[in-house]
């Protein structure tokens, strides 16, 4: 027998719950943030599991992954115009581009490295709280496998328009915010070589790399 | 205890007299001993490469991989006494109780440690420290300082250090020998948990000294602040 409170409490959860599953379909134009971020976490552990070749370090394989699953989804423009800082807005369109070239080999490259390591690992989702009105929002994931989980957090910016969906434009490992990580490193860059300075630092860093295979 | 105080306040006048005769190009305020940190940092590196890096790789290729877990996970037990402690002191209710109930799960089902059962239970692992404790009730991080041999520091966690080693179970360990042992094989076991990550952030840092000191400032900060620190991303350029 449930007691009065009891009952209440259920009748309230229920309707939480209810609510959960009716309010996304208000705005069923665009897949949610955090399902996207769930459907690209699945999609690419899967794809990893299911590959042998890119466990043993088939570089090139990733790569294609990362660029044909994830790229799509990130709004790398405004991830490069983060990390370069006030710098940015003294590159002409033709430094930009190819500011946002080589730093998205850099990162591909080493996420692709990060990946190989994918053997047993789950994706676990962690509760989201977002307004309906929110152009800007965090979503938290767990990476769990052997060992301790690994925290995975995103943020993505809603792409204006209906139907463009959401897009990252940072990413967190373990506390730790990608973009932050290499503001001081472009500006020390800039500051002694200016733009150019920088963009020779990412290519040479990327010719280190791809040697290194 | 006190002639290890008086050692770490040796060390800490040092840097203060060396505060200030730093020049470096981009002068980031929470490290404004740039230039001495970067020679310690030099320094650790070519020690690591000769020594403590060797070290650890042929530790990995002479034990067997479960081996290796059952000395991580002796020693992370033992690192869980002490996180259920500052966890108590931060009042985080919940991450101590786990703690607890990690040491209880994992020193008995566990066999001493070596067995981490609660993980396969679900009892999640909340690391804590003192230097976490001081950071939680307000104490400032202090300047970022690269330690001889010992590696990125704040000086909050500098002015911890001395009351985290007591908490720390091997140093209770009243044999020397066995103590410094403990303590070698507790080095070169971390050590050898990074090889493979290591790759990734040499290829990824432009300047690993600026990508270590970032990371390293905005992962304590997000501990302090219990996995939700407060939004500081500046706004778009």
């Amino acid at each position: 027998m449930l007691s009065k409170r009891g009952f209440l409490g259920l009748a309230s959860s229920m309707a939480l719950v209810a609510g959960l599953v009716f309010a996304p379909a208000a705005h069923a134009d665009d897949e949610a943030p955090d399902a996207l971020i769930k459907r690209l976490s699945v999609d690419v552990l899967d794809t990893i599991k299911a590959d042998k070749s890119i466990r043993t370090g088939d570089t090139a394989k990733i790569v294609t992954l990362v660029d044909t699953r994830i790229m799509p989804n990130v709004n790398f423009q405004r991830m490069t115009a983060s990390a370069v800082g006030p710098g940015w807005r003294q590159a002409t369109p033709e430094q930009q581009k190819r500011l946002q070239d080589e730093f998205k080999i850099l990162l591909v490259r080493t996420y692709a490295g990060a990946l190989a390591q994918v053997n047993d690992q789950t994706i676990a989702m962690k509760p989201m709280r977002m307004a309906p009105e929110d152009k800007e929002v965090i979503v938290r994931t767990e990476i769990k496998g052997k060992g301790d989980p690994i925290q995975l957090d995103y943020r993505l910016e809603k792409t204006p328009g209906v139907g463009a969906g959401w897009k990252i434009y940072n990413l967190n490992v373990l506390g730790v915010w990608l973009v932050e990580t290499y503001r001081s490193q472009f500006a020390q860059q800039i500051n002694a070589k200016g733009v150019d300075g920088l963009i020779d630092a990412l290519a040479e860093q990327n010719k280190a790399n791809a040697k290194k295979g | 205890m006190t002639r290890l105080s008086l050692r770490w306040l040796a060390l800490l006048a040092l840097f203060a007299t060396l505060q200030g005769c730093a020049t470096v190009a981009s002068p980031d305020p929470r490290d404004p001993w740039e230039s001495m940190n970067r020679s310690v940092f030099g320094f650790n590196d070519a020690v690591d490469r000769a020594v403590i890096k060797p070290v650890a790789v042929a530790y990995k290729q002479t034990l067997p991989s479960w081996t290796r877990t059952g000395i991580n996970n002796f020693f992370a037990n033992l690192d869980d006494v002490w996180s259920a402690v500052n966890n108590a002191l931060t009042l985080r209710r919940q991450a101590f109780g786990d703690s607890v109930g990690r040491v209880m799960v994992n020193s008995t089902i566990g066999l001493g440690g070596l067995f981490d059962v609660a993980s396969d239970l679900n009892i999640e692992r909340h690391p804590a420290n003192f230097n976490i404790t001081l950071g939680h009730w307000g104490v400032g991080a202090g300047p970022y300082v690269v330690l001889p041999l010992l590696g990125p520091f704040s000086l909050r966690e500098v002015a911890a250090l001395p009351v985290d080693r007591q908490g720390n179970l091997v140093n209770q360990v009243v044999d020397e020998g066995t103590r410094t042992g403990l303590t070698v094989v507790d080095l070169v076991d971390t050590r050898s948990t990074f090889l493979d990550s290591e790759g990734v952030v040499n290829g990824a840092a432009l300047d690993r000294y600026s990508f270590i000191r970032d990371s390293y400032l905005q992962r304590q900060r997000y501990l302090v602040y219990d996995g939700n620190p407060p939004d500081e991303e500046p706004q778009e350029p």
